[in-house]
């Protein structure tokens, strides 16, 4: 009854393509927004902020970079495990080899490292394509692990490449409470994601999306497929990045390069089928379905069947669980759960009066 | 059809030959394109029609002959230079991306005229949102024009066969093309459909002064609406001329009916 | 010299192990134009479910039989749960859907037979054979050369499955063109399950001899992920190829490891099929046997 478009002209272009054009959708992403950073961090415990809420952001940021390339330009990675890996690794040499070092350029630099390493391993993508490029990604996933334990430099040759992330300052600013750490990756995560929404409702995302859906087309009206393709690599493994120095920074504080296996980059990619392929909010909505889901099911096991199953067949059910929901959004949601909450919308927008 | 005059040769093709492998699709092919008129290519299928275009804008690179568009002598040349240099086309089965909305498809006509880079798009101040609004404006008036206002917002992979072609129009025309080379613009369309496309061929022509390179199949369409006709078979030009002397060409006529026995 | 010589016969023998892997992928993307993932998986629960029933007290060949069967359960349940209602979806989804599957599996297995690593035996030792020793003082394991000719053996009972039966026939027909076959009244889902079947047997053989050679394990999963590389090089619709590329990687990935490994601290065999087949890709991106692919506009 209150969600309705009925009445909101748009008088204007400009009207017409903001990222909300909806009134109520622009209020309810406002009020999202400050509930995330007002009241979140008053209202959450410590387990909550450090456990999920700070994982789920930073596995939304990922999983938003591996949808820039696989769901706007249908490029398939099965390496995003490996460019936060690289991000994460370049970070703590940013930092740890430059005196004075900004913690946030520290970010960015280790997301244009992996930036630059992603342009690398999408080379291959100029020629091949389809599960022929996965097995490239492949490639990039196994190579960068593989690098960064052998070459004692990375981890500044700690036993078995670990690395301890150093401690988040900005202007004089120590981050190290959950709160501080959590509004920390908000605000990085918030800022990216519109950036990323930006992206792709202008002519470079177009330009994925044209190369994704048709590219032999894109590139007789004029789309050099070189470069939008390169520039998905590019824009996708920043992301990826900035996630990983995330993780290592404001989540994991220790990590070592086996810690960003190919679990981790199907675990990402799982978040996107189920979130929905091509949609920003999806990368979300994946995010948190993929974080919670273990919690709930160890919750569901430890509740109902403790004493039944021990703890290791729990770790197996995961797996099932895992792959039969994949297999299940695959048949029965393809667009995932951005699609339905897309539904759930339109049913919103009729309600109470569906005739 | 006033205002509208023809001018001079604008693409010429010498001794075209194209091979894959060792099958040849086109066979010496020479023909000229004039400014502002609507040539047609025709022929039975497999005569290289499609072919003949994927020459003309840089998909497909013949082994042997020249090239001059515009007067100048073109070299080897990747598919999306064909667009920066005023040339669109449409395709025999449809090539639009279905995963986005009409406007989205058409806006992406635009794309070789947008200047921002992707920083100014991610950041979206200064001349990147400016950019996005100008360029709207004139793909509206493609809409506008083509009379598709009423499903802008429609994923293209839901509408009808006969809008996608019409979809796909909009979006060649939205590139604002000197030349545009249309492959089957009425294939699979009833009657009515036909006429409009015919109708929105005639007045692109007409009003924006486009040079209109097109294949089809209707011979009824094409002998109305042509100034000069190519008529291909098994990759061998076999007739060149209005449509009253292709009609008349007696090859012409046995490629087609069929000589009798 | 020798010494090169000895590596060399050692990769290829273990190269041939990852042939059997991809023969597996071959057989199912010819037949259906999936992608599957999950090949590997079946490896490893195959090996997992003989070892299982042989702990159980199954004799050798009841637990192959059990084993057999099992995979063909599972083979007939992937093509009724997951292909069947994923026809006529782009190859990519399917690809991501057998990513799915190889969880489930991996799950399934572990969960029914435990995680723990088990031994596996064959009865045949894996020590060099004494003659070949004597003559040339090259040593050839015992074990490989036993892998090689069951992996012969496998390749001439498909050869001629497919040459001379009527499934064989059909099967060869819906590789070519799924419609042609369809409308000429081929039963595919018939043949889908059958060559899934068939696959899973593959994966059992290919379980066994990589089982009784590393101990049955989930690192099973990522030696099985090497025929993907091979795949490549060989073509996805090559059997030869999966042959040929398997000998190909096997063989590179044991020299480079020896040759090249040494300077920049050993274990680059972890990626260096996949960096191989990267640059293979650039250089003839339909494989060594496939088939090259025109784009129509």
């Amino acid at each position: 009854m209150f969600y309705r478009e009925a009445g909101q002209f748009k008088t204007s272009y400009a009207a017409d393509q903001q990222i909300f054009p909806i009134t109520q959708d622009r209020v309810g992403v406002l009020l999202i927004l400050a509930f995330a950073f007002l009241a979140v961090p008053v209202l959450f415990n410590e387990y909550w902020l450090k456990a999920i809420l700070i994982p789920f952001l930073i596995f939304s940021l990922a999983a938003l970079g591996l949808n820039i390339l696989t769901g706007y330009a249908g490029q398939l990675s099965l390496g995003s495990a490996a460019f936060m890996a690289v991000g994460a690794f370049a970070s703590y040499n940013f930092m740890l080899r430059i005196d004075g070092m900004p913690i946030l350029l520290a970010f960015a630099l280790g997301g244009l490292s992996a930036a630059l390493v992603g342009i690398a391993f999408g080379l291959p993508s100029l020629r091949i394509k389809g599960f022929y490029l996965a097995v490239a990604t492949l490639a990039a996933q196994f190579f960068i692990v593989w690098a960064l334990t052998k070459f004692g430099w990375f981890s500044n040759y700690s036993s078995s490449g670990v690395i301890s992330a150093q401690e988040m300052e900005i202007l004089g600013y120590k981050f190290v409470t959950p709160e501080a750490k959590y509004l920390l990756v908000l605000a990085i995560v918030v800022l990216l994601a519109l950036a990323a929404k930006n992206m792709v409702r202008s002519s470079v995302g177009r330009a994925w999306m044209a190369v994704r859906d048709m590219d032999v087309a894109a590139e007789v009206i004029g789309i050099r497929i070189m470069h939008t393709k390169l520039l998905a690599f590019a824009v996708s493994s920043f992301y990826c990045g900035v996630a990983g120095a995330l993780y290592a920074y404001a989540y994991i504080g220790t990590v070592e390069p086996e810690g960003f296996n190919l679990d981790l980059s199907f675990k990402i990619l799982f978040m996107i089928i189920i979130g929905g392929v091509g949609s920003i909010v999806g990368a979300f909505l994946g995010a948190a379905f993929i974080v919670l889901l273990p919690i709930a099911l160890d919750v569901m096991v430890q509740e109902w069947l403790s004493g039944i199953l021990s703890p290791s067949i729990s770790s197996n059910l995961q797996l099932i669980v895992f792959g039969g929901l994949i297999i299940f959004f695959l048949i029965v949601e393809p667009h995932g759960l951005a699609r339905l909450w897309q539904i759930g919308k339109e049913k919103l927008r009729l309600w109470p009066f569906p005739h | 059809m006033s205002g509208r005059k023809i001018g001079d040769v604008i693409l010429d093709l010498q001794n075209i030959s194209l091979r894959f492998g060792g099958v040849k699709a086109l066979t010496n092919i020479s023909f000229d394109v004039r400014e502002h008129e609507i040539r047609a290519i025709i022929g039975p299928n497999g005569a290289g029609k499609s072919s003949m275009l994927n020459v003309i804008n840089g998909v497909y690179h013949p082994q042997e002959g020249r090239i001059n568009f515009h007067g100048e002598e073109r070299r080897r040349m990747e598919p999306h230079m064909a667009a920066k240099q005023g040339i669109s086309r449409t395709f025999q089965n449809i090539a639009l991306f279905k995963g986005m909305s009409v406007l989205d498809n058409v806006m992406t006509g635009r794309i070789t005229k947008m200047k921002a880079n992707f920083l100014e798009q991610a950041i979206r101040i200064g001349r990147a949102g400016r950019e996005e609004i100008e360029h709207r404006k004139k793909v509206e008036e493609v809409i506008d024009f083509l009379e598709i206002q009423h499903i802008r917002k429609t994923p293209v992979g839901r509408l009808p066969y006969g809008l996608q072609k019409r979809v796909e129009l909009a979006r060649a025309l939205a590139a604002e093309p000197t030349m545009l080379l249309l492959d089957e613009p009425m294939a699979g369309m009833n009657v009515e459909e036909k006429q409009d496309m015919c109708r929105f061929i005639l007045d692109v022509n007409d009003q924006f002064g486009t040079t209109i390179v097109l294949i089809e199949h209707d011979m009824g369409v094409v002998m109305d609406i042509s100034d000069r006709v190519v008529v291909l078979d098994y990759g061998k030009k076999i007739g060149d001329g209005t449509p009253d002397e292709v009609r008349n060409n007696q090859e012409v006529i046995s490629a087609y009916l069929g000589v009798a026995h | 010299m020798q010494f090169f010589l000895e590596v060399l016969i050692g990769g290829l023998l273990s190269g041939v192990m990852y042939s059997f892997v991809a023969l597996g992928f071959v057989l199912i993307y010819k037949a259906s134009g999936v992608f599957n993932f999950a090949q590997g998986a079946m490896v490893f629960a195959a090996a997992l479910t003989f070892v299982g029933f042989q702990e159980l007290g199954a004799p050798f060949w009841l637990a192959l039989l059990l084993a057999f069967a099992v995979m063909v359960v599972l083979g007939v349940l992937t093509e009724r749960i997951v292909l069947r209602p994923l026809v006529n979806q782009p190859p990519i989804t399917l690809f991501m859907a057998t990513i799915g599957l190889t969880y489930v599996i991996e799950g399934l297995a572990q969960g029914t037979w435990g995680a723990t690593v088990r031994g596996l035996e064959l009865g045949i030792q894996d020590e060099p054979v004494q003659w070949l020793m004597e003559a040339t003082d090259i040593g050839v394991s015992k074990f490989d050369l036993f892998g090689a000719g069951i992996a012969a053996l496998l390749v001439t009972l498909l050869a001629l499955f497919f040459q001379y039966t009527r499934v064989g026939r059909a099967l060869r027909a819906v590789a070519d063109d799924h419609q042609a076959a369809l409308s000429i009244g081929i039963p595919l889902q018939t043949i889908w399950r059958i060559v899934w079947a068939v696959a899973g047997f593959v994966a059992l053989v290919a379980g066994l001899i990589w089982g009784a050679r590393n101990g049955v394990s989930f690192s099973l999963t990522f030696t099985a992920l090497k025929a993907l590389p091979v795949l490549i090089l060989g073509g996805f619709t090559s059997i030869p190829g999966a042959i040929v590329g398997g000998l190909i990687i096997g063989s590179t990935e044991k020299l480079a490891e020896v040759y090249l490994g040494q300077y920049v601290g050993g274990g680059i065999d972890s990626w260096f099929p996949y960096v191989m087949a990267l640059a293979f890709l650039l250089i003839r991106p339909e494989g060594l046997f496939g088939e090259k692919h025109i784009d129509r506009v």
